[in-house]
């Protein structure tokens, strides 16, 4: 095993998921078994290869840059019709600042 | 319906043996009769559908160009956004979302005559290779309903092989496309990377996700790519290179073009699905081909790469769904931690995602993390060269790579559902082709024993779609 449980919770807390119990033993083996697959990359000699972030093609180098005008955004009403709490024009989420 | 091509549609319009509505009430009284059998599509918007089919009628009756797709009833995956119609992901977490715009391949389609008739199911978040991953239920595979239709565009698949739509969109992000495609028997296209605008495809991985075609011959195939393909300000990463006209290229004359056969490819297939394509091969052979042993000698790596790259831009993306200005919100807000926002988020997103969903968050998490970034996500990005490379170098020789879709055809619904590493196994042979960001296609390339479709996956160079459609026809009409 290169995963213990406590690793599974650590990463769950960077990822801001809350997780059963029961589902992070079930994560755990599902991890483990696809980083064993992942750990292949180690032996590949990759001296001097620049990383490819991007698929890149020719092209000058503003080729991709549009036009700087001025775009209307969505409407602020537009904006919050799928919130699933908002008012006064503004998301709403729980109380972070106690008074 | 279920024999409609672009082109029959454009005639019988022209001949007034049809009206674009009548062909749009047709069509969605048929998919809404049939879908029960297949689950494949999540929800019709006839509304939309029949008032783009007025506005051809009535710039035909006017004798203006109704365009390209003038009519043509078009099913579209539920990750592309269409303003006012809910677009889900096939997701708890956006099971109530309404976009508030399109899509640019969206407006393109419209702009050029065609008629979205509904969204289509599919894995979540366009996670998965067999579109059981849907929050909406499993696709049953229409040519064989015990099976899986493919993924992550099972739907967009299932409804052109059934004849529910005459053509459709999918997303592509390591085989979304190509592999559903091959299940059900139709062509799907995955474009170069940047052919199509992503604007308003929901995002699962940035640097590999692609807009596609789905349909039931090659030329249908890319005049639809074709009216959504070009430059879009509004993506970054779309390309700025002209849109050849891929209709003229479908001449049926592939003589001396060369094509390449992956030795590392091959030593894998096995069965019916290699006769197939030893089959298909030297059937272009003798329409005058030349064919060689090709090597791509990084392939074995794929996997491995691919897994890493899309599950950490996947955890970046999928950041957002956090309750906050849309989608789910858990009612569990508080708990003992203290912190309610913090607890809202985590529980939103504990509640409102899949398992396959936060099995890749979390390996994106993981493989991002400090200590492990090094290790897995730059490494995989080198490696990523090194495939990218390996195609570079092989089109310098020949025009065309051949290859087999997936290992195996369609399978039973819930023969792999508990095995992610073998399900994440069954991608090789697309993977490839995704991670150098090269247009590839599947088109049907005959049947095993029992009846399953088997896909040939046709692979060119960068913007060189025209040659992979000419290959395509020519074998379509062999």
């Amino acid at each position: 095993m290169r995963l213990t449980e406590k690793d599974v919770r650590y990463v769950a807390a960077l990822a801001n998921i809350t997780f059963a119990d029961e589902e992070i033993g079930v994560m755990l083996h599902d991890l483990d078994g696809i980083l064993g697959q992942m750990d292949a990359l180690a032996g590949i000699d990759t001296e001097g290869v620049e990383p490819m972030s991007q698929v890149l093609f020719d092209a000058a180098e503003n080729a991709t840059l549009r036009a700087d005008v001025e775009r209307m955004p969505l409407e602020n009403e537009v904006a919050l019709a799928n919130a699933p709490i908002s008012g006064n024009g503004y998301f709403k989420v729980p109380r972070v600042i106690e008074r | 319906m279920t024999n409609h091509t672009i082109t029959s549609i454009r005639e019988g319009l022209r001949a007034k043996q049809f009206s674009a509505v009548e062909v749009a009430r047709e069509a969605l009284e048929f998919a809404e009769r049939e879908n029960p059998k297949t689950n494949a599509y999540l929800m019709f918007c006839p509304e939309r559908a029949l008032s783009a089919a007025a506005e051809v009628d009535r710039k035909l009756a006017a004798g203006e160009d109704a365009g390209a797709l003038a009519g043509v009833p078009i099913a579209v995956k539920d990750v592309i956004l269409t303003k006012g119609v809910r677009t889900t992901c096939a997701s708890k977490m956006l099971e109530n979302y309404i976009p508030p715009y399109d899509a640019t391949a969206i407006e393109r389609i419209e702009a050029a005559g065609g008629v979205i008739i509904g969204k289509t199911n599919c894995d979540e978040f366009a996670m998965g290779s067999s579109n059981e991953n849907s929050y909406f239920g499993p696709v049953r595979n229409p040519v064989a309903l015990d099976c899986v239709p493919g993924g992550s565009s099972g739907g967009s698949a299932a409804v052109v092989a059934q004849g529910t739509a005459v053509v459709s969109l999918g997303s592509d992000t390591g085989g979304s496309i190509r592999q559903p495609a091959s299940f059900c028997g139709v062509v799907g296209v995955t474009p170069t990377y940047g052919r199509v605008s992503r604007y308003g495809l929901v995002a699962f991985a940035s640097s590999l996700d692609h807009i596609g075609p789905f349909a039931r011959n090659v030329k249908d195939s890319a005049t639809l790519l074709a009216a959504m393909a070009g430059r879009d300000p509004m993506d970054s990463t779309s390309a700025n290179a002209p849109v050849p006209d891929y209709g003229a290229q479908l001449t049926g004359d592939v003589r001396g073009m060369k094509i390449g056969l992956p030795v590392e490819y091959m030593k894998h297939a096995t069965g019916e699905t290699a006769d197939r394509i030893h089959e298909a091969v030297a059937k272009l052979q003798g329409m005058g081909c030349e064919v060689q042993d090709i090597s791509l000698p990084s392939t074995d790596y794929a996997i491995a790469t691919y897994y890493v790259i899309c599950t950490a831009e996947a955890s970046a993306n999928l950041a957002r769904f956090d309750g906050v200005r849309y989608g789910y919100r858990s009612a569990e807000a508080g708990g003992a931690d203290s912190n309610k926002l913090a607890a809202m988020y985590c529980n939103t997103r504990g509640e409102g995602f899949g398992p396959e969903v936060k099995r890749r968050i979390m390996l994106g998490t993981y493989v991002l993390s400090h200590g492990y970034y090094d290790a897995y996500y730059l490494k995989a990005q080198k490696v990523r060269a090194l495939i990218a490379r390996d195609f570079t170098n092989a089109f310098q020789t020949v025009d065309a790579i051949m290859a087999p879709v997936s290992p195996f055809p369609a399978f039973r619904i819930g023969e792999k559902v508990n095995d992610p590493v073998s399900m994440y196994l069954s991608d090789i042979y697309t993977i490839t082709g995704s991670l150098a960001g090269i247009p590839c296609m599947s088109v049907p390339c005959g049947t095993t024993g029992t009846g399953l479709p088997v896909g040939l996956q046709i692979l060119c160079n960068h913007f060189e779609e025209q040659k992979m459609f000419r290959l395509a026809h020519a074998f379509e009409n062999s």
